[in-house]
């Protein structure tokens, strides 16, 4: 992954399955860093209504996302005609601590 | 048909050149706030670019600006509006109105009404068998010109009923916002393989033998797979099959309740099959 990865951050507001803890930690890491980011409401909203942006997320290089698991993530991509390019990173805010998360979304900056 | 096409005002949040930063703390209280309305937000600093490129909709930039006066921006290819507005001396309820002002009657999708509730497919896993596809009786599912399952109409999906993914032989089927894995998308382990695969066992009830009839393209395979069941025991099958999911408390009751009528049912069932069919190539 190279050093200027892209960094989104999908919040799970239309129906928070990622602990609310988990989820505002790694909101305040990326915001007490220097590093611009993304963040969108629900990738599962975006996917659900075929957000033409997830191409521009899935098509700009290298991704790192903080969302949940791996496998929903990238089939929510297919799904939309957007996979992800293969070195996409996706961090599991339902699995991983928010330091863990953080620490790997940051770990550039 | 995907049908909610209202999307998000982009709001981007702008600490770059001509403006200050926000604390680190009201930076993730405006950003959670607007997230949990729904927005999109970009965090735009001077460091690197870690924005991503636009598309058409609006876009609203806020920031501290030096002189406390939102430089009048426009795009230079016409195509996007864009407003800017100073945030100096305004508190997160203050921000978040002042983003809803701005947005006015544009329809947007908002948190609170609608669950995202609908399968996703993992590939890796997928090996077309189109069960899926025969079970589901709300034609959640497709099968893409190239004979692909697919998830094409996800609208239809009756929130909160994960029953097809206990259909899927492969455990391909997850629906994110389920609480448990592997439903949830969590890792497949060997011990939820043969779990699934009792489950199939039940839920084979559906469709009795004509699933593995599908998988099977020989000749002989063929032609019992045009022999016609009894459309009463199908139906009598089903019904007992999603009774005992149901019971289970594995798919809600409302999801019963909203079946369709018996004929409308063994109606669906027969497109289904015959689509599921087609796209195997059993004729
Ligand atoms: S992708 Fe995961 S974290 Fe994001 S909205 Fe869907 S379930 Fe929630
Ligand atoms: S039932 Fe599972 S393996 Fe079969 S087509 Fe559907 S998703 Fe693929």
């Amino acid at each position: 992954m190279s050093a200027n990865a892209k960094l989104l951050y999908c919040r799970c507001a239309y129906a928070q399955v990622v602990p609310q803890t988990v989820k505002d930690d790694v909101l305040a890491k990326l915001c007490e860093s220097g590093a611009s980011f993304e963040s969108v409401a629900d990738l599962c909203e975006m996917a659900a209504h075929r957000d033409p942006r997830l191409k521009a997320f899935a098509g700009n290089g290298p991704l790192r996302i903080a969302a949940c698991y791996p496998r929903v993530v990238q089939g929510l991509f297919t799904q939309c005609g957007a996979p992800l390019l293969e070195d996409a990173e996706i961090l599991n805010m339902r699995a991983q601590t928010a330091e863990e998360v953080g620490a790997a979304m940051l770990r550039d900056a | 048909m995907i049908t909610h096409i209202h999307r998000p005002l982009r709001v981007v949040l702008y600490e770059g050149k001509g403006a200050i930063a926000l604390s680190a703390e009201s930076r993730a209280q405006v950003m959670a706030a607007l997230l949990d309305k729904g927005y999109a937000v970009t965090r735009a600093t001077a460091n690197d670019s870690g924005a991503m490129p636009h598309d058409d909709r609006s876009l609203l930039v806020l920031g501290l600006f030096t002189d406390q006066k939102a430089p009048a921006l426009e795009d230079s290819s016409g195509k996007v509006n864009i407003e800017a507005r100073d945030i100096t001396g305004l508190g997160t309820v203050d921000i978040v109105s002042l983003v809803d002002k701005t947005r006015g009657t544009t329809l947007m999708n908002e948190p609170g009404v609608w669950k995202p509730w609908f399968p996703v497919i993992d590939y890796s896993r997928c090996t077309n068998c189109m069960q899926c596809l025969s079970f589901c009786l709300f034609d959640v599912y497709g099968v893409s010109g190239d004979g692909k399952i697919q998830v094409q109409n996800n609208d239809n999906c009756k929130t909160n009923c994960p029953a097809c993914s206990r259909v899927c032989p492969e455990v391909a089927i997850m629906f994110p916002k389920y609480s448990a894995g592997p439903i949830n998308g969590d890792v497949v382990s060997e011990a939820d393989l043969g779990r699934e695969k009792m489950k199939v066992d039940i839920t084979s009830l559906l469709g009795g033998d004509i699933y593995a009839r599908l998988r099977d393209r020989s000749l002989a395979a063929k032609s019992r797979f045009s022999k016609e069941r009894s459309p009463d025991k199908a139906l009598e099958e089903r019904k007992k099959c999603l009774a005992k999911l149901a019971q289970d408390g594995f798919i809600p009751a409302e999801v019963l309740e909203a079946l369709p009528s018996p004929d409308e049912v063994m109606r669906k069932a027969e497109q289904a099959k015959a689509r599921a069919a087609a796209a195997l190539g059993v004729h």
